[in-house]
C-alpha cells in the first residue's frame, strides 16, 4: 500500500501537477474586484462588504447562524441608527405607496440617472388583495394594520423595519430602504400608509 | 417573419394571463404554465444554432481558417458533448474556461482575430442579429443535447474556480445587500410569479437551471448565453457590470455546472 502511495505521489511530481490549496477570502475578493467594472451609479465600492453583509454571507454559506450574542449586539447597533420622521408624521398617501410598491426600478446601472427609485415590494410580498402577481420571499402583508393594529409600537416598528431591517433580524434578505437611500423619507411614509392607513386596500 | 409570429403569440398570452386577474393567483399560475408549455412547440433558437454551425465551419479571420481545429477539451475539432464538460482547465491557456471564453480564445489564437474586437459587443441588442459568440454557443450546446453534464474537478485550478464560485454565490453586497443566494438559495421561492430555482440547495433545481442555458428568451426575441444570464443577474443585484469572460463569471459557471453534474443537457431551451 505504502509503496503504491509513494509511486502515485512520485508520478504526480513528475507530471508537474500542482496541488490544490483552497483560495483565501482575500484572494477570492481580489478576483471578484477584477471581474467587474463601474457603470452609471453602480461603482466598484459596491463590492466592499459591510460587516453585516460579510457575517451574513458567511452564515448562509456555512449553514452556521451568526452566534446569538454577536447578532444581538449588531442589531442593537443598527437600531440606534434608524432615523424616524422629524415631524413625527409616519403616514403619507397610500395610493402613492401602492405605486412605489409596484415599481422595481432603482440603482441598477441600467436605470436612468435621476429617475425615482421604487420599493419593488410586490417582488417578495403579498400586499393589496387585488394584486395577484406577488412573490413569496418575504411574508404576506395582507391586512397588515387590521391584523396588527394601528398603535404607536406597530407604527414605529414598521418604520424601523423598512428603514433598516437588520435592526430586527440581522440576516434578513430585505433591503435597507431608508439606510441605503433607496427610498426617501416621503416615499417611506407613503409605503407606511399603504400598510397602516385603515382606508388602504391592504386593510379592507 | 417568424419573430413577428412569436411576438403576436406572446402578446396574446399576456392578454389571456391578464384576463384571469379576477381569479385567484392559482389560476394565473396555471395560465403561465400553459403558456410555457405552448412555447415548447417550436424554438427560434434553431436559427441561431444553424448560424453558429456555419460560423464554426467557415474559414474566417486573418489566418483564414475555420474553428474545426478548436479544442473544446475533448480534442481538436470535437464539438459533440464538449459543452456539457465545460468549464474545464486548458493547459495551453493555463486557465479554467467556460465555452464562451474558450471559443473566443480559439477565434483569437486559431483565426487570428483581435480579442478586443471579438468581445466588444458580446450580447446582441433588441432586434439585432445574434453576435458570433452567441451563435457559436447555441451551436455548441445543441451538440451536447441529451448528454450528461460532467464538469470536471480534477485540476487544482478547477477546484479553485469552484470554491471561488461558491463564495461569490453567497457574497452579499451593494446597496440592496443581495447575493445570488438571496433569490436562489431556498426551495419554492418566487419573484412576483417567476419561480426561482434553488441552485445551492436543490439538486433538481440546479440541474434544470444549468441544462437549459443558453436559451431563446421570448421577451427579448433573442438567444441568451450563460455569460449573459450571470451578467443580467448581477445588474438586478445592483452590482457593477460583470465583465464578459471575467474570472468571476467562469468561477460561478463552474459552481453551477458542478452542482448540475449528472443531468442531461437540454439547450438551447426556450424561456418566457
Amino acid at each position: 500500500m505504502k509503496k503504491q502511495d509513494l509511486l502515485i505521489g512520485g508520478l504526480a511530481v513528475l507530471a508537474g501537477c500542482a496541488t490544490y490549496v483552497a483560495p483565501t477570502k482575500e484572494e477570492t475578493t481580489q478576483v471578484i474586484k477584477s471581474s467587474f467594472k463601474e457603470r452609471g451609479p453602480a461603482k466598484l465600492d459596491r463590492l466592499n462588504q459591510t460587516e453585516i453583509q460579510s457575517v451574513c454571507s458567511e452564515a448562509q454559506m456555512t449553514g452556521k447562524p451568526v452566534p446569538k450574542t454577536e447578532a444581538e449586539a449588531l442589531e442593537k447597533k443598527v437600531l440606534a441608527t434608524i432615523k424616524y420622521p422629524a415631524d413625527g408624521k409616519y403616514l403619507g398617501d397610500f395610493k402613492n405607496g401602492e405605486k412605489i410598491a409596484q415599481t422595481g426600478r432603482g440603482l441598477q446601472w441600467s436605470d436612468k440617472p435621476g429617475s425615482e427609485n421604487g420599493g419593488n415590494c410586490y417582488a417578495c410580498h403579498q400586499i393589496s388583495p387585488q394584486e395577484i402577481s406577488f412573490g413569496n420571499i418575504g411574508p404576506s402583508l395582507k391586512g397588515y394594520g387590521k391584523v396588527r393594529g394601528y398603535g404607536d409600537t406597530v407604527v414605529k416598528y414598521t418604520w424601523g423595519k423598512i428603514w433598516n431591517t437588520h435592526a430586527y433580524n440581522l440576516c434578513s434578505q430585505m433591503p435597507r430602504f431608508g439606510d441605503a437611500g433607496i427610498l426617501t423619507e416621503g416615499q417611506i411614509k407613503d409605503v407606511m400608509a399603504l400598510l397602516l392607513d385603515p382606508n388602504s386596500p391592504v386593510n379592507k | 417573419m417568424r419573430r413577428q409570429t412569436w411576438a403576436t403569440t406572446v402578446a396574446g398570452m399576456i392578454l389571456s394571463v391578464a384576463s384571469v386577474s379576477a381569479h385567484a393567483q392559482g389560476s394565473a399560475a396555471e395560465g403561465i404554465a400553459r403558456y410555457r408549455e405552448m412555447l415548447q412547440d417550436g424554438n427560434p433558437a434553431e436559427l441561431t444554432v444553424a448560424l453558429g454551425e456555419e460560423l464554426w465551419k467557415t474559414k474566417r479571420g486573418p489566418k483564414n481558417v475555420s474553428l474545426e481545429q478548436c479544442d473544446l477539451g475533448l480534442g481538436p475539432g470535437v464539438v459533440k458533448g464538449a459543452y456539457a464538460q465545460m468549464p474545464r482547465y486548458f493547459a495551453d491557456a493555463d486557465q479554467v474556461m467556460d465555452f464562451e471564453s474558450r471559443v473566443v480564445w480559439c477565434m483569437v489564437n486559431l483565426q487570428g482575430m483581435d480579442k478586443a474586437e471579438v468581445i466588444k459587443h458580446p450580447y446582441s441588442g433588441t432586434g439585432q442579429k445574434q453576435t458570433d459568440t452567441e451563435a457559436l454557443a447555441a451551436y455548441a450546446v445543441e451538440m451536447s443535447r441529451g448528454m450528461p453534464v460532467a464538469v470536471p474537478q480534477n485540476h487544482p485550478k478547477e477546484r479553485e474556480a469552484f470554491e471561488r464560485g461558491r463564495y461569490t454565490f453567497y457574497m452579499r453586497g451593494g446597496p440592496y445587500d443581495f447575493s445570488c443566494a438571496t433569490c436562489h438559495g431556498v426551495n419554492g421561492q418566487r419573484i412576483r410569479l417567476q419561480d426561482l430555482p434553488n441552485i445551492s440547495g436543490n439538486k433538481a433545481d440546479a440541474q434544470r437551471a444549468f441544462t437549459t442555458w443558453p436559451a431563446y428568451r421570448v421577451s427579448q426575441g433573442a438567444l441568451r448565453t450563460m455569460q449573459w444570464r450571470l451578467y443580467d443577474c448581477f445588474r438586478q443585484q445592483r452590482f457593477p457590470e460583470l465583465v464578459f469572460l471575467s474570472p468571476t463569471s467562469v468561477d460561478l459557471i463552474t459552481f453551477l455546472g458542478v452542482n448540475a453534474n449528472g443531468a442531461k443537457m437540454d439547450a438551447p431551451a426556450i424561456k418566457r
